[in-house]
């Protein structure tokens, strides 16, 4: 599946019925070293674009909206050790955790990887 | 003279480099209608006839009366370095360490003060200060209802009432819902609190040596707290932390606490500063200020502030509080204090508090009608009952230059006759007996 | 340098604790023991002295080195009222609380009115308390105070505090521990809260305003009297930050400009230190309106010219144990005493001139994002040197490294690369030309060789610290 990106640079990819969500690469190396990972907890429900989780660097600290409404299903708990994994992979190891009872057609209010990559280029 | 050096050559000089004509022309953006409408203060005067009016004010401030009070804040030796240390300039005209390299001075000293208090404390990981006692433990309130994401905290009533003062009002602010429990006599009501603990309790707070004096264990406290997925905060006096079981040693999460009694000065209120320490494990949802360990570029061995992305400056309205500056220069107080009597003499003082309220409290309840309230043991504080309102009684001895002890009913409905003593090692064996001679005569006469 | 716990020696002690002159007691019981002595550091007097001597040389302060932090007014705190603040170590504050106490401690409770009738004619307003003990304090209890009073009109439907985004992280964080959600107002092109955004954000679910004025930009905002207005139309009240009342002394008055609740930092205006990061203290003015708010207790003066510590009960509670951060409060009173009204006057003065004449010589060199005449603090920014790699941050470094504590960087946050200088009242012309200099020569290095400015500081015991490595590593208190 491909990847969908949100204004707020959070990426979701659906895997199965599930969504696995992340920051993009983008927001990862404007942070800086990414020093600390707030991790939501399973089995929050959350509507897409509320807050689902927080991440912090030295001089900054940052929420994550939820680019689509689920319920959290499983978190990336190697962050809490290793939260330089999201500056390692953000779009890849870094992923942040996974949301399950997904609506897919949610999805088309976010932006595909080309559009993302077009936004950023305006920002 | 404002302390402002520039002459008036050198002021013609300046305002040509700026292009202004006057000084008074840089005030130009300010509408005319905007100035101020009065001024209207004394002129200046000389230091020395400033320090002759600071002296008349001190000289009228209650010092030369032997406190036998505390409430909270104590009468205790400061060895004179404590202030000569703090007293170098290179400290006290120092701000905020935010440029690393030139505030190691600062930042080491506030690495070995939480050093300091996570070692009293018997916890993992202190912030660099807060303001004070009663502000600390409100602070471990919000704190715990951020961890648990629960809105009500037992207070136990035998806290201070100065601070459940404030944590009430700083819980207001918040809708958060504080639930008082009763004392039992002069000592925390465990079975209450413990049944006082539900599932929306974020916290149950005591503090040990309660207001009355009691030394308690709150080992089950914590145990029952911690099944109820609640949190337990105790306040702690530092100086019998050099013999009573630690916050830590009991199970405690937060441990919070006034650090005046290490090295700071009574000062009719302050400055003084507040402790507040905790686990690991928690260490995000600390308030204020925390300095770190790292190294330099070159792998040297210094000290940062860290973890900021809680604090104000980062996170605005997210914060895990809105202290920015703390009491950083009470704090090095409290950490010269404690190295200068290092862990030998830091427990000696402890018992030797100890042992002057023990005479202290056997030479009291000598006297005729009174008697000793506290049910088990205590510290350097202990609560009498005198056969009549203890409040006349207080007032009398004033008169004698001694403050025999803090009246209980004004805080406590029904415990008139009650009065919380307190025995530092600083009063001598002759003002103790001082003081049991004149309670005898004031309950007689 | 090694810690104190690293100099330790087992059975070595600084200090001797006095004899006893009582009996042994019975040993305090076991069980509510601690199981083994507290684990402080075991050295002679003399070690004590010369590591905590050894460590104050590794700060800059303001006693030894020029100290221009924007937004912090680090000016020369002058000697006699460190004495003066002294003087009163030996009260007990609990006295004044015992019946028949308050006669003993006259000379205190004095000073703390004193101070509240000050601070109240240099601010423009008809009461003040002492009790908040720093800014951020001040703040919050100037919030609670302002929910108390629509909470007691029956208004209880403001939710809303509105600041701009300019503001001190304080503010939003001050409002929203007093149970608020934050609305922020971006800054307009012309440097200050945006006019017409403010408007569209204002309503009667708007509780307070926090402004500050002169702004963190140190700009004087022509609109303020109209923010005032517009607030007070709605019913909201509206809240002075007075972290920059030192260019203001005895030329505008908060009060008169129709502002309902300010808070002053007497570590910045008034004079009293720093302490490395406090012992600050923040009192809290308040208009006629607000005065039954105000937290208890109040020290009240009485028919007979004494003064009484008396309950209040419609105000917000108790916001600190007794009086405030009475030795600092000693200390500003002594101040305030000693410069007078025309000392004051002249604080403000060379205060706008002092930043005036830095901005008109750096300005050729450093971005100027607003250029107008400042008061008391300039904000620069680091854009062109950027272009050559160099950031704000860099610039700083290098000041360390020529002696000069650096400006405020990165703040305010609507400026990009902000280097804010604030160089107070009390800096001669010969110094602040020597800070030109040096800060005219780093935007030289910046173009020549920008790597040198990376590289800084190189004189100082450490260098460049990796705060993610301590962020990261948690080491907060030593094993």
């Amino acid at each position: 599946m491909a990847k969908f990106f949100t204004k707020e640079h959070e990426w979701v990819e659906m895997d199965g019925a599930q969504a696995i969500v992340g920051i993009s690469e983008h927001a990862a190396h404007e942070l800086g070293d990414i020093t600390f990972v707030e991790l939501p907890k399973i089995g929050k429900s959350v509507k897409q674009f509320d807050t689902l989780a927080g991440i912090e660097s030295v001089k900054a600290a940052s929420d994550i909206y939820a680019p689509v409404s689920g319920k959290v299903a499983q978190v990336n708990d190697k962050l809490e050790d290793a939260p330089e994994l999201v500056n390692q992979g953000a779009e890849s190891e870094g992923w942040i955790c996974r949301l399950e009872g997904v609506d897919a057609s949610e999805l088309g209010a976010l932006l595909d990887a080309a559009a993302y990559a077009k936004y950023l280029e305006g920002l | 003279m404002g302390y402002c050096p520039n002459t008036p050559d050198e002021i013609r000089e300046m305002l040509a480099v700026i292009g202004a004509g006057s000084i008074e022309e840089l005030f130009a953006p300010i509408p005319a209608e905007l100035r101020a409408k009065s001024f209207d203060l004394p002129p200046g005067m000389s230091e020395f006839e400033l320090m002759r009016i600071m002296r008349e004010k001190a000289a009228a401030g209650g010092a030369e009366i032997v406190p036998f009070i505390g409430g909270g804040i104590y009468d205790h030796i400061i060895p004179a370095a404590v202030d000569h240390l703090s007293s170098r300039a290179e400290f006290y005209t120092a701000y905020t360490p935010y440029q690393p390299e030139c505030s190691q001075g600062t930042l080491q000293a506030l690495f070995e003060y939480q050093s300091v208090i996570c070692r009293l404390t018997g916890m993992e990981a202190s912030n660099a200060s807060l303001y004070d006692g009663g502000t600390a433990v409100a602070e471990a309130a919000l704190m715990s209802l951020r961890i648990t994401e629960r809105n009500r905290v037992v207070l136990d009533a035998s806290i201070n009432p100065l601070h459940r003062e404030i944590v009430t009002g700083y819980l207001h602010g918040l809708s958060a819902e504080a639930v008082e429990v009763a004392p039992d006599g002069c000592c925390s009501n465990l079975k209450r609190l413990i049944d006082s603990i539900d599932e929306e309790t974020a916290a149950v707070v005591v503090q040990n040596p309660n207001f009355f004096g009691s030394v308690q264990d709150f080992s089950e406290l914590a145990v029952k707290a911690h099944e109820k997925g609640a949190l337990l905060i105790v306040s702690g006096y530092p100086i019998a932390l050099g013999l009573v079981a630690s916050p830590g040693e009991m199970g405690a999460d937060i441990a919070v606490g006034d650090g005046q009694s290490l090295g700071n000065p009574l000062s009719f209120g302050g400055p003084y500063f507040g402790f507040i320490a905790t686990r690991k494990r928690f260490i995000r949802n600390l308030p204020g200020r925390i300095v770190g360990e790292t190294i330099d570029n070159q792998g040297r061995r210094g000290y940062v502030l860290t973890l900021q992305a809680r604090e104000q400056h980062i996170k605005r309205h997210k914060a895990t509080s809105n202290i920015c500056s703390n009491q950083s220069l009470c704090a090095l107080r409290g950490l010269i204090f404690c190295a200068s009597l290092g862990k030998k003499g830091f427990e000696e003082l402890a018992l030797l508090n100890y042992d002057k309220a023990q005479y202290a409290k056997s030479s009291l309840a000598g006297v005729k009608g009174v008697s000793v309230m506290n049910a088990g043991s205590t510290f350097n504080e202990f609560t009498l009952s005198l056969p009549k309102d203890a409040a006349p009684v207080v007032e009398k001895l004033l008169a004698s230059g001694v403050a025999a002890g803090v009246p209980l009913g004004q805080y406590y409905p029904g415990m008139d006759n009650a009065l919380t003593v307190t025995v530092t090692e600083k009063r001598s064996k002759a003002e103790i007996d001082r003081l049991a001679a004149l309670l005898e005569e004031a309950l007689c006469s | 340098m090694q810690l104190i716990f690293e100099k330790s020696v087992p059975g070595r002690s600084g200090v001797r604790v006095p004899l006893s002159d009582v009996p042994k007691a019975s040993p305090f019981p076991d069980a509510l023991r601690r199981k083994e002595p507290v684990l402080l550091p075991e050295v002679s007097e003399l070690d004590l002295v010369r590591h905590y001597t050894n460590l104050s040389r590794r700060n800059f302060s303001v006693d030894t080195n020029f100290y221009p932090l924007g937004s912090c007014t680090m000016k020369y705190n002058t000697k006699v009222t460190e004495n003066a603040g002294g003087l009163f170590a030996g009260c007990h504050p609990f006295l004044p609380l015992l019946p028949g106490g308050e006669r003993l401690v006259q000379g205190p409770l004095s000073l703390v009115h004193g101070l509240e009738q000050q601070l109240a004619e240099i601010t423009g307003m008809d009461e003040v308390t002492t009790q908040p003990l720093a800014g951020a304090h001040g703040e919050m209890t100037g919030i609670m105070v302002i929910a108390a009073y629509h909470k007691a009109r029956g208004d209880e439907r403001r939710k809303y505090v509105i600041v701009p985004d300019s503001s001190h992280g304080t503010n939003p964080a001050s409002a929203a521990m007093a149970g608020y959600e934050i609305v922020t107002i971006p800054t307009a092109p012309y440097g200050d809260m945006d006019l017409e955004q403010f408007k569209n954000a204002m309503s009667e679910e708007v509780a307070a305003v926090m402004m500050t004025c002169p702004n963190t930009l140190g700009l004087f905002n022509p609109h303020i009297a109209e923010i005032c207005a517009i607030a007070h139309q709605a019913g909201a009240l509206i809240y002075y930050d007075g972290a920059n009342l030192n260019a203001i002394l005895g030329k505008v008055r908060p009060g008169d400009v129709g502002f309902d609740v300010i808070h002053v930092n007497l570590h910045k205006t008034f004079g009293t230190p720093h302490g490395g990061g406090g012992p600050g203290s923040g009192p809290v003015g308040v208009k006629k309106g607000l005065i039954p708010y105000l937290p208890t207790p109040r020290v009240q003066r009485k028919g007979d010219g004494s003064f009484a510590v008396e309950a209040h009960p419609e105000g917000i509670g108790r916001v600190s144990d007794f009086f405030g951060n009475f030795a600092i409060m000693a200390r500003a009173y002594a101040y305030i005493t000693l410069l007078g009204r025309e000392g004051l006057i002249e604080v403000s003065e060379h205060a706008v001139l002092n930043a005036n004449y830095i901005m008109a010589r750096l300005k050729g060199e450093y971005e100027l994002p607003f250029d107008q005449t400042c008061m008391h603090e300039c904000a620069f920014s680091a854009s062109r040197q950027l272009q050559d790699g160099v950031h704000a941050i860099d610039i700083a470094k290098y000041l360390i490294d020529r002696g000069f504590h650096p400006p405020t960087v990165y703040f305010p946050l609507n400026v990009k690369e902000a280097i804010m200088i604030e160089p107070t009242e009390t800096e001669s012309k010969q110094t602040m030309d020597l800070f030109i200099d040096v800060m005219l020569e780093a935007a030289r290095i910046a173009r020549e060789d920008p790597e040198a400015l990376r590289q800084a500081p190189v004189t100082t015991p450490v260098g460049r610290l990796d705060e993610t490595r301590a962020a990261r590593a948690q080491q907060v208190c030593c094993e």
